[in-house]
């Protein structure tokens, strides 16, 4: 499967139904920055290597998500408005299984 | 008063590279940074990890890029204000530059570059919606003198190492350390985790976890923190210091008061030409600018530094020719009168 398709709620609660491609190695963090559903220079700050949390968000759905590594769990554990379905979008690279991923952007912090 | 040619307020990777470009056309360059060291997010951030995008380097760790990068200018002598962040910029009726930093430090400059990165780093603050008016009141996000601390009580937020290493030191100074953290796993170097443990059993640090401080009790001045733990009713800690310590978080900083056009949380330059703002003589080069088709690459950063050198020298000497030349042409002249250049060829007759 080359596009998978997500859905995503982005920080005025509004919904976008989106086509992820997954043969580009792209994460969450950097769907979000292709379709500007977040401000420019409020996601994917640190660029995608687990320090800054600004790609923070809450999966919703039922999917089997990769291993949270130590560096997004330290990460986790500074920053704000953390749930327990909590992630960093920067991990969450897009593949197949993700398909029908269903996330809500945590607060800009 | 520091005075120089080009001011460039960020010593990141771009920041650095300046220096070098500058120091071709005998240009002089002073450095502000709010990090107590050169090197950017680079070096403060992630110094370990790989970059495989920098020209000529298979892979380089950030690190040891910087440290090359403070190697190359050295030759060209560049002056530091390190721990400072450029707060207010006033321009003189020469069309130079006055630069302050948050310290009073003063810098004149014919050219200020601005290589400020993602911002200057600041502490990333709690979501307590009266946090502010309590800020130097009792609360504090950096640790800058200990020993206000002797004998009071104090409360520090946080799971990394920051907080695990102040919450031992104040150990020793402070009548009462109270440890609060969402989470009952800290993530800190061993030694310091296995320090609190100690300190804990010993009853010298309160720990209370998993919690969260909601509030700020007082009126002037910080009088307790509202905590809330699960599975517990919320509670009162009295206390004199509420120290929140969440690590730093990037932001534009004052250089977004200084009239400069902003889009998008980043500097609008003309690219087209050398990467000047709309203020005649301020130039925004690598992660802080942004113009169509921009890329946030240190490299980029590295092209857009050796053009905006060039139109700052025209912009110095506007009655000045200058051509330019290459490096393995002209080889490299340090301010510190070290000479670099290709080895001639030795011209031997044939007999």
């Amino acid at each position: 499967m080359q596009d998978i398709n997500i859905k995503i709620t982005d920080r005025n609660g509004e919904t976008h139904e989106v086509v992820a491609p997954t043969d580009m190695a792209m994460n969450l963090m950097e769907v979000v920055r292709s379709y500007e559903l977040a401000e420019e220079g409020t996601i994917g700050v640190c660029g995608g290597m687990a320090m800054c949390a600004s790609c923070q968000c809450y999966v919703v759905s039922d999917h089997k998500l990769p291993e949270i590594t130590d560096d997004e769990d330290a990460m986790l554990a500074e920053a704000f408005n953390v749930e327990d379905n909590s992630r960093l979008g920067c991990q969450i690279q897009m593949t197949s299984e993700m398909n029908g991923l269903e996330v809500v952007l945590a607060p800009e912090m | 008063m520091i005075t120089t040619d080009i001011l460039i307020i960020g010593a990141g990777p771009t920041g650095l590279f300046t220096v070098f470009e500058a120091g071709l056309l005998k240009l002089k360059c002073h450095l502000i940074d709010a990090l107590p060291q050169p090197g950017g997010q680079c070096s403060e951030i992630y110094p370990k990890k790989p970059i495989y995008d920098i020209p000529a380097y298979p892979e380089i760790l950030a690190g040891d890029l910087t440290q090359k990068l403070i190697e190359q200018t050295k030759q060209f002598e560049p002056g530091f204000t390190l721990g400072e962040r450029a707060e207010t910029i006033d321009k003189q009726d020469d069309g130079t530059f006055i630069v302050t930093t948050n310290k009073g430090t003063k810098h004149h400059a014919k050219i200020v570059a601005i290589a400020g990165g993602l911002g200057s780093f600041e502490p990333r603050k709690p979501l307590i919606p009266t946090i502010a008016n309590f800020e130097d009141k009792g609360v504090e996000y950096i640790i800058k003198e200990p020993e206000l601390y002797r004998d009071k009580k104090v409360v520090i937020s946080g799971g990394g190492d920051s907080a695990l290493d102040w919450a031992v030191f104040l150990s020793n100074v402070a009548s009462e350390v109270t440890l609060i953290h969402r989470r009952n796993e800290f993530r800190g170097a061993l030694d310091s985790v296995e320090k609190v443990q100690e300190l804990k059993n010993l009853g010298k640090i309160r720990m209370i976890t998993p919690a969260e401080v909601k509030g700020i009790i007082g009126t002037d001045k910080v009088t307790g923190v509202a905590v809330e733990k699960k599975g517990e009713d919320a509670f009162i800690v009295d206390t004199d210091h509420f120290i929140p310590l969440f690590g730093l978080s990037p932001k534009l900083g004052p250089i977004g008061n200084w009239g400069l056009e902003i889009e998008k949380n980043a500097i609008k330059v003309n690219n087209a030409l050398d990467y000047q703002t709309n203020i005649p003589g301020i130039y925004a080069i690598g992660d802080v600018n942004t113009y169509p088709g921009k890329l946030k690459l240190i490299l980029c950063g590295f092209h857009e530094a050796t053009l905006m050198c060039q139109s700052a020298y025209k912009r110095i000497f506007p009655n000045k020719k200058y051509v330019m030349k290459y490096t393995t042409v002209g080889g490299v002249d340090g301010f510190d009168g070290t000479r670099k250049e290709a080895p001639k060829a030795v011209v031997k007759a044939i007999q």
